[in-house]
Formats: C-alpha cells, structure tokens, sequence
C-alpha cells in the first residue's frame, strides 16, 4: 500500500521555483503508444522478480487468511498487487526539471502503467507454470500446491497465467490512471482506499471500543463474523470516507496552515488546543477497551518511550547508536533486582518509584561507561561499536558469570507490580493502568525533548550532528556534548525497561535481543529522525500495526514477516522520503530546495532521463558543492 | 563587540611601513614562534613565526596545501604543535583546549564558511555565542550583527543552507562575530563565491577591520586581499618564504609573477616566490 505513489507531499512547495504542483504541466500530452518500452521492461522485470519473492516468502498464503474485505480482498491477495499499482503509477513519472518540459499526463501514463503491471503480475504466471512443471520444494519450502491453488484461485495453471496478467494490467492501468485524474479525484480516492485499509487493520481495536461502549450492533453491520468489513459496510464506509474527503477539500489544508500561520500566543493557544485534545483521547479511549487493546496501548507506549530516547541520540545528537537495547536491558534488570524479593544476590525490594532512582543512576553510570571510549569515534566505527556493546550486554546478564547476580537464562522472576505512591498497583494483570503510566513517561520524555531541542545544550547537539569539526570551533566540548546526549538517550530508555519488567513480571536476557535496537531505529528513522511530533506518530503506527520486536501488532498475522517488512520499509524511506514520514517543515523545504537547485544545475548538462528518482536521489546527497554552484550560478545570472 | 581602543592602534601600524619598527615595544595580540605542525608524517608547519597586533589587518597567502589552514587550526587549537609556540595575548596557549582560545578572543571563519546547514540562521548566530553566558551582552551583538547585515535579520527562522552564498558568508562572519572575539581568523573567505560577490567580500572585511577588528585572513586571492591588508606573509610548504608590508609584496617581483596571474599563476608559480625566499 504504502510503496505507491504518496499522496501529497506536505509542506510548501519552494516559491522560488516554476515547478508548482501540476500546474507547470507545459507540454502536451506524450503519444500513446511511443512508450519508453525499456524503462518499462527494466520496472516490469524487477516487479516480477519482486512478486516472486513476496510469494516465496509465504506471505501471500499466510496473509490470505486474514480477510480485508469479505469474500472479495484478504490482506494476502493484496500484497500480490501493492507492487503492480506502485510500479504502474511509478513507470508514468516524470522528473521535474527547471528547463525540460513537463508532459500533461494522459493516455500514454495509462498505457504504460498497463503494460508495466501486466509485466508484473506476469511474475506470477511465470511461478504458476514453474510450480506446476517442477518440483523445488527441497531449497524453497514455499513452492506448494497451496501457492499454486492461490494464484490460479483454485481454477488451475492457465486460469492463473491469465487472470495475473489482467491483473496486473488492471491494477497498473489503475495505477496511471492515478497520475491522470486530478488531483481532487486523486485525494479522494486515497482517502478512501486508506480509510478501507485502515478500518480493516483496526478491526480488533474498534470492535474492542465498541464493545466498551455498548455499540455492538454497529459494528456487527461493518465486519463480518469472520473477520474483514462486510461488503456492505464497505460500500458505506468507502461512499462516507469519499464525500468527506470532497467535502474536506483544502480545508484541511487551510486550516493546518492557518495554525501554521499564527505566531506567538495565538499559536501557543492552538498548539495547547492541540496537546489537550490529544490528552484526553489517549485518557478516554483506554477506559473503553478491553483488556487486549490496552496491552496493545501499553506496548506501543514502552516503545514510544524508547523511540524517543534513542530520537535524542541519532535524532539531535546525530550519534548512529545501534546498541540502544542496551539501556532498556539494563533498566529492566536494574529495576527487577532493586524491586523483586526473588532478586537472587541483593533484593532490598524497594518501592517502584524508589528504585526509578537507583534505575536512573545505574542506567545513567553505564550509559558513561560504554560511551567514553565509545563517543570519540566517528560515524560508522561508532555504529558498529556500539552494536557490539548492545550485545555485550545481553551476554553479561546471560553468562554463567553473573548468575548468582542476574539469575543467567533463567532471569529474574516475580517481579512486583509498580507501586504508585499507595494509590495503586501497575502489574501487567491491569495493562490499562500499565499504559497510563507508560503515558505519563512518554509525556515527561516529550517534554523534555521539547525543551532540550530549544535550549543551549539541545543547539550544541544539533550543531555537532550537523558539523562536528565546526561545533569545536565554536568552543563546544564535542566530547562532553556527545556523552552527553548518551547518556540522557540512556536514562530515557531505561524508563521504558524499568516499567517493562514490571508489567511483564520478570526479566530475561532473550527480551533484549539486538532485533529491539534495530526495530527502534527504524522506527525513529521512519517517523522523521529528530522530530518529535514524528517519531511518536511513526513509532506508534509501526509498532501499533506491525507489532515490536516480540510484541504483536493489529496485524498479528504479519509477525513472521515482521522484520522484512521493517527492512524494506528502511530501504524504502531511505530512497524516497529521507525526511521521514511526517517531515518538520524545515527539513522538507530544505531537502526539496536542495533539488530544486540540482534541477537548476542539471538544466546547462545534457538531458538525462532514465536516470529516474535514484539517481537524483544519490547526487542530492552527495551534492553539497553542487548545490552551492547552482546557487552561485543563479546569482550570478 | 569589543570596540576598545583599537581603532588608534590599527592605523598606527598601516601606515608604520614596517610592522617590526612600530610593534617593537608592544605584545602582539596572537603569535607564532617557531612553531611545527604535523599531521602523522606530514609536516605540514615548519619553524613558522608570525605575529599579529591588535587593529590590524593582516593576510597570510600561499598555494595549494601550503598550509594555510594548518596555520589557523594551530591558532584556534584544533592542532597542537609538535614544537613552538602559539602565544595570546602574552600567554602560551600551546596546551589549552580551543573552548578557552575562543573564550579569550580568538574566532574563526572556517574555510566554505561551513554554517550549520540545517539548522536556522538564528540558531546558527546561537551557536556563535555558545561559550557566552551574558544573554543580555548577546542580544545586543545579534543587534549589531543586523545593524551589519540587514538581510541577516530578515533570514532568522531560515535554514542556513537554503541561503545564498553571500547571504552564507554573512551568517558565517556574524556566527564569528558573536563570540565576542578579539582576533577574526578567516580562511579563504572569498573561496567559492561568484565573481561579482568577491570584491564586495572583501569590502566588508575591511569594513569589520575599520569598525575595530583585529583580522587574520588566509587568502589565495592575493592581490585583492593584500589590496585591504596592512601586512602579508607568503607561505610555501609550510615554511614562511616572504614576510612584508602589503605594498612591498605587491610591489614583489616574484609574488607577482606566482600569484597576480590569478587562479592559474598560484598553482604554477611557487618556483617564482622561493627565488626570493633566500633574499
Ligand atoms: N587532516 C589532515 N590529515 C593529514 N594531512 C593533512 C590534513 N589536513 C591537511 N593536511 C596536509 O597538510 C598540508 C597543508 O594543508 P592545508 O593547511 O590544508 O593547506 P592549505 O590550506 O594551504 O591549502 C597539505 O599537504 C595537506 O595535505
Ligand atoms: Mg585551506
């Protein structure tokens, strides 16, 4: 869903430059059938090779069982058809660039994203006649009579050879179609295909609300007893979201920029409107759910926690730390041998909140014992370093060494429930309470953020990311910096393990697995490395809907695919949108300026066109002097 | 900023003709005696002597990799000389962390000005005044360093590295300005930047050193840059080769033959300025 084409990009668009949004569509309408047919091939082919892989991976016959719409998508069929649409719409792009005309999309978008569909969705034809000819079960334990019956839908191979070439051409056509409509048509059906998407994956979630809140019945007419929205409830669901959008056309837009637009008091009144509103949802819902949605809550809320001291670190920081699991571990461990009585060397069974102390301290010493040799390093030796260290750690509190202190594999059991204050007890028995404590660290975190973003020490941090050598030149201890936010980034994430051991009730060395502190990273990564507002909302979704390192997401049935869809969500971030999911106004305008002022070079070299987004991508980042000869180019002009 | 009495002290020495004459009898600001500097093997200083008086305005010039931006790094403390002395004010700075340099006076315009690019102007003019604590003393130096350049203030909420190349360097001497500093080091500040912004640099360089600043500015640039200078050295392999008042080194057959050819001369002519090295 995600790989295709975004919608809108937020965030202005740079003045400066003619290339608007759609309305510098200067040429005329490309020919249809004078095609680019080896761009098309190349983006066919790799979207096979693509489909293929999906396939192998099991994920369409895993998938397949959870149904998105009854009787007619399942969460399986439609990871065979995110990548014809994505590469359907893609093959019909053109780079905008100051000086080359811009064609008005048309019939030739459309056919081309058919063919290229058709391309892809051929993959699949080609693994139905090669599963059906041969038998390569021994290295591929996936290729199987039943991903044979799925694609060919049980009609054999040559219903399936066809039916995924119309597909593909189907869903690729659709995928042109896309840059063609206008853009009104375009946000509309976004909205729609996202709210369809998005009720499916909620389904747990609202069900469980609407339970709570006695409104079965309701539901009932949305979702099928067996799971997925019922056709009816989709229909309605899809007409409402599409009217709404219709209705809601640049308000939405209007207003966020309205808010944008204020300044000083006005706007601290709105941003506290704001903060308020989102308060007292996060407070309200909880009182709602069951019990599986506030575990649910409560694990996104520990990861929150952890994405926003690691966003510390590699956000403002900008020290690549892959260890952060670390911290977390020994927070845990910190917090189980101060509070349980079955600790097996000191247990002075402290009261939780007494403990955090000892936990701060603790967590705050190590943080300084692993960054001092650590923190004089520099990019990638620090990385690989600190990855080191996150293990070390995990194996220190699993060694035979140890275990008179940390109890080995078997860890330490029976750890009591966080006490607060006497008022009551936050034990993973209770998981909303758990998550209203959760809530109240992540508030603190945030603020803190937010406060040391703006403050002296939060600039030294920024301006040691952006430039080490210069921040030394301007007297800042970068050393004392850097261990600095280590250590602060340390303290944060072992808020997040000292609450962790208490809601699960014991600690073990198999919780803090190397897999936490990538799944962290990405997550911070994803949400806008840096930005606050970001990394929550990126943290919350991923971990809500894929799930942690352990914990389940709305999508239970993604877990075995879990870490592949985190790996391709990198890569994919990575080349498409480095500034993130929800970028900061700044860094969009920064990073798009940046193109503009490649696009502004690009116009005196020769036209270069098959290049597509990679290559702008890689010079833009490689273009730092390339982007200050653009500039002096047009001034000089 | 600190607009002490310079001002008298500055045009003492421009016009004193030989630096050495009017300065015998007081301390120079910042100096260099015999100081080597190396980079792993690469000895990249050799015995290098300079010194610079408060209010003056002086340029060290050289080729490529000469050692020009050596020079300053072992000025600022970014380097430690492996013999020598870096000397402030009367005081062997050689083992005190650049933290202290720069809180006794000593700021650096760091070659291709490097403003944090991703952070605002504001921020960026901040951090110039990270080592200062007297929030009132910095909000009147931001004051000044608008009074400077107007178009700096209208940039504030501005990421640095969405400005101009002029605009850079502004943002790039007003980040210096903002320590408070005594002495301004400035390497190459008319490297990369258009044609017609280059003499306008150097305009403004004078137009600090008049306002009181003492500057030290590593240029290749050399006949623009000795056009504003009271004084120049000429560096050659990390050696000083020629040290003269400016009109002497532009009156210099051999620097004119290595450098007032440009760009081109200076790669090819360092021969030329070691003929004279030994008279
Ligand atoms: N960080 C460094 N590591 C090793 N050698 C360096 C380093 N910086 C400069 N050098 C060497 O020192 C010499 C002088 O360099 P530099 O002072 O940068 O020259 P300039 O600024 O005059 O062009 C050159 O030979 C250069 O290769
Ligand atoms: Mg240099």
């Amino acid at each position: 869903m995600s790989l295709a084409e975004p919608p809108a990009a937020p965030g202005p668009s740079p003045s400066a430059s003619p290339g608007g949004d759609g309305s510098s569509d200067d040429a005329p309408p490309r020919p249809p059938f004078a095609q680019d047919w080896r761009r098309i091939a190349r983006m066919g082919a790799i979207g096979a090779i693509g489909q293929i892989f999906i396939s192998l991976s099991n994920m369409p016959v895993k998938l397949d069982g959870r149904a998105i719409i009854e009787g007619v998508l399942s969460l399986g069929y439609l990871s065979l058809v995110v990548l014809p649409l994505a590469s359907g719409s893609r093959v019909g792009h053109q780079i905008r660039r100051e000086g080359v005309p811009h064609h008005r999309p048309g019939a030739h978008e459309i056919i081309g994203g058919a063919a290229c569909g058709a391309l892809v969705g051929g993959g699949l034809s080609l693994l139905a006649v090669l599963i059906a000819n041969f038998d390569l079960r021994e290295p591929l334990v996936n290729w199987s009579p039943i991903l044979a019956d799925l694609l060919g839908f049980n009609r054999g191979t040559a219903f399936a050879v066809i039916i995924w070439l119309a597909i593909g051409a189907a869903v690729g056509a659709a995928g042109g179609l896309l840059r063609v409509v206008p853009p009104l048509a375009r946000r509309v059906l976004w909205t729609m295909v996202l709210t369809l998407f998005g009720a499916a994956v909620l389904e747990s979630l609202t069900t469980d609300l609407a339970e709570g809140m006695g409104i079965e019945g309701l539901i009932e007419w949305f979702y099928a007893p067996r799971g997925g929205l019922t056709i009816t409830g989709a229909i309605a669901l899809a007409a409402g979201s599409g009217v709404l959008a219709f209705v809601a056309r640049g308000r939405i837009k209007g207003a966020k920029s309205r808010i944008d637009a204020l300044e000083g008091p006005a706007r601290n009144r709105a941003n506290l409107g704001l903060i308020l509103a989102t308060a007292a949802v996060l407070v309200i819902l909880p009182m709602f759910a069951g019990k599986l949605t506030n575990e649910l809550l409560a694990n996104v809320g520990l990861f929150v926690l952890l994405a926003l001291g690691l966003n510390i670190v590699v956000g403002l920081a900008g020290i690549l730390d892959l260890g952060y699991v670390a911290f977390f571990a020994v927070g845990s461990y910190s917090a189980a041998v101060l509070t349980a009585a079955t600790s097996p060397k000191i247990h002075p069974e402290l009261p939780w909140f007494v403990a955090l102390i000892g936990v701060v301290l603790l967590t705050g010493l190590v943080g300084l014992f692993i960054g001092a040799p650590v923190i004089r390093m520099r990019g990638d030796y620090l990385a690989i370093v600190t990855l080191g260290f996150g293990e070390i750690i995990r194996l220190l509190f699993l060694s035979d060494w140890l275990s008179g202190w940390f109890g080995g594999s078997q860890g330490i059991t029976n750890i009591p429930g966080a006490e607060i204050f006497g008022l009551a007890t936050v034990a993973g028995t209770d998981p909303r309470s758990v998550f209203y404590l959760v809530l109240a660290f992540c508030a603190i975190a945030i603020y803190v953020s937010w406060r040391l973003e703006r403050s002296r020490i939060g600039r030294a941090w920024m301006a040691v990311r952006e430039d080490e050598t210069v921040a030394e030149a301007m007297g800042i201890n970068t050393v004392n910096v850097k261990l600095l936010a280590f250590v602060v980034g340390a303290v944060l994430g072992s808020f997040s393990g000292a609450i962790f051991s208490a809601k699960v009730g014991s600690v073990f060395p198999a919780s803090f697995l190397i897999l936490v502190s990538i799944v962290i990273l990405v997550v911070v990564i994803f949400g806008g490395m840096g930005n606050i507002v970001g990394v929550v909302a990126g943290s919350a979704v991923l971990i809500g809907v894929l799930g942690g390192p352990k914990q389940p997401g709305l999508l239970a049935e993604f877990s075995e695919f879990k870490l592949l869809i985190y790996g391709a969500l990198l890569v994919w971030m990575m080349l498409a949108r480095p500034e993130g999911l929800i970028p900061s106004v700044r860094r969009t305008r920064e990073l798009h300026q940046e193109e503009m002022a490649q696009d502004a070079w690009l116009r005196g070299q020769t036209e270069d066109d098959n290049g597509g987004r990679d290559a702008t991508a890689s010079t833009a980042a490689t273009s730092g002097s390339t982007v200050e000869a653009a500039r002096l180019a047009g001034e000089s002009a | 900023m600190s607009t002490g009495a310079s001002g008298a002290a500055g045009s003492a020495s421009q016009d004193g003709g030989s630096g050495a004459a009017s300065t015998a009898e007081r301390t120079p600001l910042l100096e260099m005696r015999r100081v080597n500097a190396h980079y792993g093997a690469v000895h990249a200083l050799r015995d290098v002597d300079l010194s610079i008086y408060q209010g003056e305005l002086v340029c060290l010039l050289g080729g490529n990799a000469s050692g020009k931006s050596t020079t300053l790094k072992t000025l600022l403390g970014m380097l430690t000389p492996t013999s020598g002395e870096v000397v402030l004010d009367g005081e062997v700075v050689n083992d005190r962390p650049i933290s202290y340099r720069v809180a006794r006076g000593i700021t650096m315009v760091p070659e291709n000005r490097r403003l944090f690019k991703r952070l605002t102007v504001r921020e960026n003019l901040q951090l110039g005044a990270y080592l200062r604590k007297d929030s009132d003393g910095i909000a009147a130096d931001m004051e000044h360093v608008y009074e400077l350049f107007p178009r700096v203030k209208e940039r504030l909420g501005q990421r640095a590295g969405t400005l101009s190349g002029g605009e850079q360097q502004m943002v790039a001497i007003g980040r210096a300005l903002m320590s408070q500093p005594r002495v301004l080091l400035m390497d190459e500040p008319s490297m990369g930047l258009a044609p017609a912004l280059v003499q306008q640099n150097f305009e403004l360089i004078s137009q600090i050193h008049e306002a009181g600043m003492t500057v030290f500015m590593v240029e290749q640039n050399a006949n623009m840059a000795l056009g504003i200078a009271d004084r120049g050295w000429v560096l050659q392999t990390g050696r000083v080769v020629l040290d003269d008042t400016a009109e002497a080194l532009l009156a210099n057959p051999a620097l004119r033959t290595s450098y007032l050819g440009g760009g081109k001369g200076a790669s090819d002519g360092s021969s030329g300025a070691d003929g004279t090295a030994a008279g």
